[in-house]
């Protein structure tokens, strides 16, 4: 089994567009949406959930007013400045700053502030028009997506190995923090996808150099490689010094978002075009791999 | 007191440098106010590169606090482990083994409390570089870039929000791609976000996540449309059904998606662009005063 992983570094280069296309060609693959905090891929792949799963996510502290004593300790020890008086001129924790490390919670002399762990973060196994899905959706403004693309992505390596799949293919988040470093650790192959700008460019710099340090097998794909052709070939240029080898280029094709609005891969919404062409060529070498 | 403002938008490449740079731009050269853009996109900072004569004042090194665990005065009593809500300590005591894994690592300080044989101590180790650069008259740019393979994201934009310049007009917030922790940290205390958002399906989904956010932090906030002409009706219909404010429409070029390209998004706006902006400027000055 072959676990593939498509990142881009950038946001909105064509991650997830590429993905459900690959999804609409690739034979016994299981799908894994690792992009938790904005998860789109099931808008395309449309599933119909079979397990649901609660994923613990950090902790938020809050003081109780009728026990606290007004000492202030707390306040001194909270590194998160997560501690302020409110109104009334009583202590008060505010949540989004709170940053769930409980030290106030032990050091209270007496007790007055308790913790919750947020149950806002759900996982899922569906079935889809091609093949198993396991996707997330993270609460707003929660922690720990790093942990919860670890979990999703064990999943899916467990399902593929229960049904002889042949590959896991991971749908990555954009950027190249915590969410990043969880969705390429220890996966045997990248695919970028990678858009003709100058940010785009930047960008894939920053991810490569992440990736060297995991020492991933990596390959690109340049989407909407005709927006600026000067930029492309620059493009072009990094990846032969870096020598990821260049699977294809795709061009713009405003096609691209009225699949996307029929709720439909481009190689479903015509499998004629060019683009869905290059893509299925794409496919056919990270197969040959 | 600055009017503080933050760029968001939940998923990736809908347009949101393209917003905070020319907000950048018109705010300081077209109503003559001192301006400060704040790129809080840590994992990839992309603002800077649509700057050509950027002129850099000062650089410093961002930094956590990582505790270290001194094996002399260690008794491997396990107290800081069961303190460590990030797991972020291994100790096996048999083998007289105690060590800190700086990636896990939240510096809230719980474990040097913890400690009951002064074993724990802390040093500071790299997460990112902030700089500060003089791009005009009356503008001013502060990046934080994150050391690449440093899961600390949220850390640095902390630190990068503490170089909001209090003496400025307008300071604008560029935030992350998501809709967890980063971007609660980065539109946390803004007195106004702008969500810039594309007429598509995975546009609208995330649109409605960070939407939701937003509420819940009790934040002001309106829409702006970018690459409008392109998609469907569905974002239009969504802010207008939960009476949402629009702040603009600004539609898909592909002329101008090739000026982003190539970083000349500045260069002689369209008298259309410069409009748009200078609308959405006066809607958004009516909010402040």
């Amino acid at each position: 089994m072959k676990e593939i992983t498509i990142l881009s570094g950038k946001g909105g280069t064509g991650k997830t567009s590429i993905t459900a296309a690959i999804a609409s060609i690739a034979k016994d693959a299981v799908f894994c949406d690792n992009d938790v905090d904005a998860a789109d891929l099931h808008l395309i792949l449309n599933p119909t959930i079979k397990e649901e799963h609660v994923f613990a996510g950090g902790w938020t502290a809050s003081i109780d007013d009728n026990s606290c004593i007004d000492c202030g300790i707390c306040t001194d020890h909270c590194r998160f400045d997560a501690i302020h008086r409110n109104d009334n001129n009583r202590l008060e924790i505010n949540p989004f700053k709170c940053e769930g490390c409980r030290l106030c919670e032990r050091i209270c002399p007496v007790q007055a502030i308790s913790s919750v762990r947020s149950m806002n973060n759900s996982w899922f196994v569906s079935d889809t028009r091609f093949g198993i899905l396991v996707h997330a959706k993270m609460g707003p403004g929660e922690e720990n997506s790093g942990k919860l693309v670890s979990e999703v992505r064990k999943r899916a390596r467990e399902l593929a190995k229960e049904t002889n799949a042949s590959y896991v293919i991971n749908d990555g988040p954009p950027g190249i923090g915590c969410a990043a470093i969880s969705s390429l650790s220890g996966t045997g192959m990248v695919l970028m996808v990678i858009e003709p700008t100058i940010s785009g460019l930047h960008d894939s710099r920053r991810l490569v150099e992440l990736i060297e340090t995991f020492s991933i097998p990596t390959y690109a794909l340049i989407n909407k490689y005709d927006i600026h052709p000067r930029v492309s070939e620059e493009i072009e240029m990094f990846l032969k010094e870096k020598s990821i080898p260049l699977l294809g280029k795709t061009p713009f094709d405003r096609r691209m978002v009225e699949a996307m609005v029929e709720k439909k891969s481009i190689v479903e919404f015509d499998d004629t075009l060019e683009i869905s062409n290059i893509i299925k060529e794409v496919w056919k070498s990270l197969e040959s791999l | 007191m600055p009017f503080k403002i933050a760029v968001a938008s939940g998923k990736g490449g809908t347009g949101k440098t393209t917003v905070a740079v020319n907000l950048f731009h018109f705010f300081a050269k077209t109503f003559a106010l001192k301006t400060q853009l704040i790129d809080c996109d840590v994992e990839e900072p992309n603002d800077l590169l649509f700057f050509q004569n950027s002129q850099l004042d000062s650089e410093t090194t961002a930094t956590q606090l990582i505790p270290f665990i001194d094996n002399d005065k260690c008794t491997y009593c396990r107290k800081c482990v069961s303190y460590c809500e990030f797991n972020a300590i291994v100790v096996i005591p048999p083998v007289n083994f105690a060590e800190v894994n700086s990636s896990l690592c939240h510096s809230c300080g719980a474990c040097l409390v913890a400690c009951e044989f002064d074993a724990i101590s802390e040093s500071p180790e790299e997460i990112g570089t902030i700089k500060n650069y003089r791009i005009g008259p009356k503008e001013i740019l502060s990046e934080g870039r994150l050391k690449i393979g440093s899961a600390m994201q949220t850390m640095l934009i902390k630190q990068v929000k503490q170089h909001t310049r209090e003496d400025m007009d307008v300071v604008i917030f560029d935030a992350p791609p998501g809709t967890s922790c980063p971007v609660v940290e980065t539109v946390a205390e803004a007195d106004y976000v702008i969500l810039v958002t594309e007429p598509t399906p995975f546009g609208l989904y995330d649109l409605q996540l960070t939407v939701e956010l937003l509420k819940d932090m009790g934040m002001r906030f309106g829409v702006l449309i970018n690459k409008a002409g392109t998609g469907d009706h569905k974002v239009h219909d969504y802010l207008s059904e939960q009476k949402i404010e629009m702040l603009g429409e600004i539609p898909y070029s592909k002329e101008y998606a090739s000026k982003y390209a190539s970083g000349e998004l500045l260069s002689h706006p369209s008298i259309e662009i410069e409009i748009q902006y200078k609308t959405i400027i006066r809607k958004l000055m009516a909010r402040y005063t």
